[in-house]
């Protein structure tokens, strides 16, 4: 499958101030292709520009340099702007923020009455969003009555009534509960792997970042990592030197081959980890 | 404690009166009032007041509740009688004493009176008890839909008043917040004096309205990415549909003022 983003020598930086000042460069070149149905995580520490790249990708903001195409569509193109939103849908951290009806329901439909689809056809997708994030039995709900969880779950159900190709979130369960953020990642792992939804997850967990196909590492307005989560995070002084955590499993394999045990630098899952220290043990007993 | 606040007092229920269609409650609200107000004489009250007694045996909604919507104009209703009674200067004089002469038509002036703003505050309560603030709103919009044909931005209006109904519980949850850490700071906003309390609402105020306009700034986000783009070439999830209900509501409607007209112009002779 071909890919659905690419971004070229992306530069960006804020408009000049009133004396003439221009702000420095919040992303400095960027070059980036994401593959159709690719599940991706974008990581780095508060300020790296991991938002400002989420917002180029529906054309909140447009490159001051460089170039950014969605399916085909080059974000700068302003004729063809719906056509573009409709295709790479966008969810925020705080789901109170872009909900915008009192009626679950209605909210779902907001998209799709803007962009005028027939009542039966909007009818239809709504109940099929709800589905999708099992919300339908709160479809008639006011949004004050859900939780967290529930509510982001809403603000998805609201995107995919777009039939994007993809969905970008800005890290989705930052304000939420730990239950909260266990429903709205399954939801989100279901998205892509049933619809063949095309992922761009930015977030700040690592763990949530070790379940995807690939994970992107960003600092100071640059993709300093990029590939298979396995391999990102076994380079763990790369990721330290930046200031972020990697998953507590992989620090541990990590301290344990500094120690000078043969363990694999690539292990990203509890099991995997567990299984890994079995394997150390019954070789320490053999011999 | 802030969260017991509802806007409207829609009392959710499956009446009569609360499925008819809400661009006929408004209109039909409308037509009962302009009633009360051509109807001259008690005959004429007596009709409004059996039409009212009717609609609220309908709507299954308690008495008591229409008394709530009453109690806080009780004074001025006073007030209104009691001037009326002072110094309408027509008609037998029923009762004196000093300076005070009390006619027999300033007695009927002022029971006219009463029971017309009663029936008038009752009509359009249940208007809105019957009536959840965003199917009121929706309605609205589309009664005055011909008004965009004038540039007048009903959409707009419409738009702005359901999002302030979306966010009227977010909000007061949001000052909730906003007061248990006030105080845990030492705030007195439930005691001292009325000027201490009243600087202090202003530590409340401040984060709230900043908070607020930062909201507004990513609603507004979040809806140009659902492609927002005004009025033009919407279509809508929620479907107004009139059944015969309504129609025969409008039509008994119109029949009591009908009477009420036909009484007025038979009095008058």
């Amino acid at each position: 499958m071909g890919n659905i983003i690419e971004i070229e020598d992306l530069h960006f930086h804020y408009e000049s101030d009133a004396e003439g000042n221009t702000p420095p460069d919040v992303l400095k070149g960027i070059n980036l292709s994401i593959k159709q149905g690719e599940f991706v995580a974008v990581l780095g520490h508060n300020g790296c520009g991991k938002s400002t790249l989420a917002k180029h990708l529906n054309a909140i903001l447009i490159p001051t340099s460089g170039k950014v195409t969605v399916d085909g569509i080059d974000t700068s193109d302003e004729n063809r702007l719906f056509d573009l939103r409709q295709r790479a849908g966008m969810v925020f951290q705080n789901p109170d923020n872009q909900i915008v009806s009192s009626i679950v329901e209605e909210d779902v439909a907001f998209a799709l009455e803007n962009l005028g689809v027939p009542y039966e056809e909007m009818r239809k997708r709504v109940d099929e969003s709800l589905k999708a994030v099992n919300m339908y039995e709160y479809r008639l709900h006011s949004p004050s009555q859900l939780s967290g969880g529930q509510k982001q779950r809403v603000a998805i159900a609201g995107i995919i009534a777009m039939q994007p190709k993809c969905i970008i979130l800005d890290e989705p369960t930052a304000m939420l509960d730990p239950q909260g953020r266990k429903e709205v990642l399954a939801a989100i792992h279901r998205m892509n792997r049933e619809k063949g939804i095309t992922i761009v997850l930015i977030t700040h967990y690592m763990d949530e970042a070790a379940d995807c196909d690939r994970v992107v590492v960003m600092d100071k307005g640059e993709v300093v990592l990029d590939g298979i989560p396995s391999k990102v995070f076994s380079q763990v002084d790369k990721l330290k030197a930046i200031g972020l955590d990697v998953p507590q499993v992989t620090e541990l394999a990590w301290e344990l081959r500094k120690a000078g045990l043969d363990i694999s630098p690539e292990i990203i899952t509890e099991d995997e980890c567990a299984a890994a220290i079995e394997r150390l043990f019954s070789r320490t007993i053999e011999n | 404690m802030l969260k017991d606040i509802t806007i409207g007092q829609y009392f959710p229920g499956n009446s009569l009166i609360h499925r008819l269609d809400p661009r006929f409650k408004i209109v039909i609200t409308l037509i009962f009032i302009i009633m009360l107000f051509t109807g001259k004489s008690f005959l004429c009250l007596a009709i409004g007041a059996v039409y009212t007694v009717i609609a609220v045996l309908l709507s299954k909604i308690k008495p008591k509740m229409f008394w709530k919507s009453v109690k806080p104009l009780l004074p001025f209703l006073i007030i209104t009688a009691v001037l009326n009674l002072l110094l309408v200067s027509t008609g037998d004089i029923v009762w004196e004493w000093k300076f005070i002469k009390i006619r027999s038509e300033a007695i009927d002036i002022s029971v006219f009176m009463i029971v017309r703003i009663v029936l008038l505050i009752i009509g359009s309560s249940l208007l809105t008890y019957t009536t959840s603030p965003i199917t009121l709103t929706d309605a609205i919009e589309r009664l005055l839909s011909p008004l965009k044909k004038l540039k007048f931005p009903v959409h707009e209006l419409a738009m702005m008043m359901s999002i302030a109904l979306r966010f009227i519980p977010t909000l007061i949850e949001e000052t909730d917040k906003i007061m248990s850490a006030q105080k845990a700071r030492g705030a007195e906003i439930d005691s001292g004096s009325f000027m201490t309390r009243t600087r202090n609402m202003i530590s409340i105020l401040v984060p709230l309205f900043i908070s607020a306009f930062r909201r507004a700034d990513e609603l507004a986000t979040a809806m140009e990415c659902r492609c927002y783009h005004g009025g033009e070439g919407r279509t809508r999830l929620r479907q107004l549909k009139s059944a015969p209900r309504d129609y025969i509501a409008l039509a008994v409607t119109i029949l009591f003022f009908g009477a009420v007209i036909a009484v007025s112009i038979l009095t008058k002779k």
